[in-house]
């Protein structure tokens, strides 16, 4: 409430300088930590040791099936915004051996468990995959017990979630394919992170969002921010807001998606999609996966491992009866279903956050703004009033 | 009494690897399994395999490995004894499974080639085609790769002496390079990969270098080959030319490479 002092301050300024001591309070801390990194030109999420691996002096430019990173003296730490690689790697592995066993006389005899996951402190992650981790949660039956959509508990995802710290980069400069305003992700994050972080010239507007996150700033040397500094890092965001690269209109999208099921535009869709994958691999909420068995002749050790699968193979719909979804028609249609529309009686949100990564890292470019517009040329019957709830108690 | 060992037949699998066609690359990639090698021999009795021992045993044998394609008259005569030999045959690398790089002589006059490169082609006895094994018998699997993936080797003789079916996937190279988490050569460098077409098994090997990959694992399932050429011949500059030449390189003679790679080379000639 304003006007009442709690005892507890929520907003500090914590100077570039300082961007160094929350790295190593963190590692202190017995955090490993993940930033943003260049690799091969591209912002990859890696761990680092010291602030200097974090990217920085470059910004990026996008569009469809298309990403260059350009050097930039004058850009700022966080002047780019996401990469190919999202955080859903580091809680939900792309290849996780589950089990190993072998057969002694009459019993299994148990060799490896799946490995324990680290201690993962994630510096800048950005609105958008701060939604889209929530998204991942219920996936994967993390958090409230209570919550509605929610699936059994995985072990790895579980214990990795729970012993993280996510701290959140707000967005100032939004990319050419994000659309988080659209999804009411970004571009600014307003829950599910332990710290966030708007950039300004000499340093962060930072903000504490859990118990853990406050531990943190205790041993920064942070100091309060003027007003005006406050004002500046709120009116950064908000430009962000009309500066995105795409708009997504949601009003309506489940039952237009429903209703469109044999709309030409799947047609001409099919001929440019090439079922490649990888716009699957690089969403940050698709969380489907394969496990296959094999076994060592050597030792004679079975092994359990899963793998990131995808809708778009072969694979994924085989029955004894053939791929059900055998055509490219039939498994973008799919693809675009789900994120957008059935994902909402799945789990109760979309399964679409709005980073763009789809269509950026698409070979061919295939936008899944266009596609969605492109079904509007026909007005829906009924009106889906819930737009961007990614939380629970959502409206329908 | 002393050490003398009199070699007992044993009761393993009889594993046999023979030679068509070819550079020897995917045999070479069995040798070079190193302690998986042993763990091979250990498994099944390797009762015929020039390139590593002279000893041979006689036929039949339970496993096959097939390497290079059929492009001789002798050849084609041995594959049929070679299927009548084996229980299970499995072609093995590109040649054997598309005719390979040597089958590019299918689109040529192999009278012509052979007088440009050999001093005396009046020796050389060959046929018009460079075809996969395939071809000319039934076999029971195939691996892929230009050489094969000494992985998928070892993945394919475990789960045939186990009795299980093989995790031999058919899907892009791209999954591979995303589950490792490479950045994309296409989207980030304009690199004219082959990735989203061809078949995974290499552990996107290419992009691992950061290079492009030229579909040596050859087409995957249902590849849509037109809309990464438009995305070549349009953004990327390429011509039909090198499209073409991109589809023939190592699986040129496979469906749908082989009509997409015609089709490319009907484009070329209609420019000029
Ligand atoms: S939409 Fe693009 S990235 Fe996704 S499968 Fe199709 S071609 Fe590949
Ligand atoms: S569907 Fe595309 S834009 Fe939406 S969250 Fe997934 S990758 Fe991002
Ligand atoms: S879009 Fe496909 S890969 Fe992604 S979660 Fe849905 S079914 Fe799985
Ligand atoms: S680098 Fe090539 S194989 Fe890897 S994702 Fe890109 S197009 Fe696919
Ligand atoms: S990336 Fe392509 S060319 Fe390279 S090894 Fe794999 S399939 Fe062959």
């Amino acid at each position: 409430m304003a006007g009442v002092d709690h005892g507890i301050r929520d907003v500090w300024f914590l100077s570039m300088q300082g961007l160094e001591h929350m790295v190593r309070t963190l590692r202190a801390k017995g955090y490993t930590v993940v930033a943003p990194t260049v690799r091969d030109r591209v912002i990859t999420f890696d761990e680092i040791v010291s602030v200097d691996q974090i990217a920085c002096g470059v910004r990026d430019e996008m569009g469809p099936g298309r990403y260059r990173l350009i050097d930039d003296p004058l850009s700022r730490v966080f002047n780019y915004v996401v990469g190919q690689d999202s955080p859903k790697r580091l809680f939900f592995p792309p290849k996780l051996e589950l089990v190993a066993l072998h057969v002694e006389g009459k019993r299994f005899v148990l060799d490896r468990t799946s490995p324990k996951p680290p201690k993962l402190a994630i510096l800048g992650v950005r609105p958008c995959d701060l939604a889209a981790i929530r998204v991942q949660d219920r996936v994967f039956g993390y958090g409230d017990e209570s919550a509605g959509h929610r699936c059994e508990a995985d072990t790895y995802y579980n214990q990795a979630r729970k012993q993280s710290l996510l701290i959140a980069a707000n967005c100032t400069q939004p990319g050419a394919t994000c659309f988080c305003d659209s999804m009411g992700t970004g571009p600014r994050a307003k829950e599910g992170y332990d710290l966030s972080m708007t950039e300004l010239g000499g340093g962060f507007i930072l903000r504490a969002g859990s118990d853990d996150g406050r531990a943190i700033v205790n041993e920064l040397p942070v100091r309060d921010p003027s007003p005006s500094e406050i004002e500046l890092g709120q009116l950064k965001t908000d430009q962000a807001c009309e500066r995105m690269g795409r708009q997504l209109d949601t009003d309506g999208l489940k039952e237009l998606l429903d209703e469109q099921i044999d709309h030409p535009s799947w047609d001409e869709v099919a001929k440019r999609c090439m079922a490649c994958s990888n716009c699957t691999m690089v969403c940050p909420t698709c969380f489907c996966s394969t496990v296959t068995d094999s076994d060592d002749l050597a030792t004679g050790t079975a092994s359990r491992t899963r793998r990131w699968e995808s809708c778009f193979t072969h694979q994924f719909s085989y029955t004894t009866a053939g791929s059900v979804r055998s055509s490219q028609r039939a498994r973008y249609r799919h693809w675009m279903r789900h994120k957008l529309g059935t994902w909402w009686d799945q789990f109760g949100s979309s399964g679409c956050v709005g980073c763009g990564r789809c269509i950026t890292w698409c070979p061919v470019g295939i936008d899944i703004t266009k596609q969605a517009a492109g079904l509007r040329d026909h007005e829906p019957v009924k009106r889906h009033a819930g737009t961007h709830h990614i939380e629970r108690g959502v409206t329908i | 009494m002393s050490g003398i060992t009199i070699p007992v037949q044993t009761d393993k699998p009889k594993l046999a690897v023979y030679k068509f066609s070819s550079c020897d690359g995917c045999q070479l990639t069995l040798l070079n399994l190193e302690d998986h090698l042993l763990d091979i021999a250990g498994a099944v009795e390797i009762s015929f395999f020039l390139e590593a021992r002279r000893r041979v045993l006689p036929p039949p044998y339970d496993i096959g490995l097939i390497e290079g394609s059929v492009s001789t008259p002798e050849e084609e005569k041995r594959v049929h004894q070679v299927r009548r030999d084996c229980k299970y045959l499995i072609a093995i690398g590109a040649c054997a499974t598309s005719g390979g790089i040597q089958s590019l002589r299918n689109w040529a006059n192999v009278k012509e080639y052979a007088d440009l490169v050999y001093p005396s082609p009046e020796y050389l006895k060959t046929l018009e085609t460079s075809t996969p094994v395939a071809a000319h018998v039934f076999i029971d699997f195939e691996l892929r790769g230009c050489p094969i993936n000494g992985g998928q080797l070892l993945e394919v003789i475990s789960a045939l002496l186990a009795g299980r079916k093989p995790n031999i996937p058919s899907y892009s190279v791209c999954m591979e390079c995303k589950r490792r988490g490479l950045p994309c050569v296409l989207v980030s460098k304009g690199e004219p990969c082959l990735g989203p077409i061809t078949q995974a098994g290499c552990g996107a090997l290419c992009p691992g270098c950061s290079r492009a990959c030229y579909g040596c694992f050859g087409p995957m399932d249902q590849p849509n080959i037109g809309a990464l050429g438009g995305k070549l011949t349009g953004e990327l500059g390429k011509t039909n030319r090198d499209m073409k030449r991109m589809l023939r390189s190592f699986n040129g003679y496979l469906d749908p490479f082989k009509p997409a790679s015609d089709e490319y080379e009907r484009l070329e000639q209609q420019e000029k």
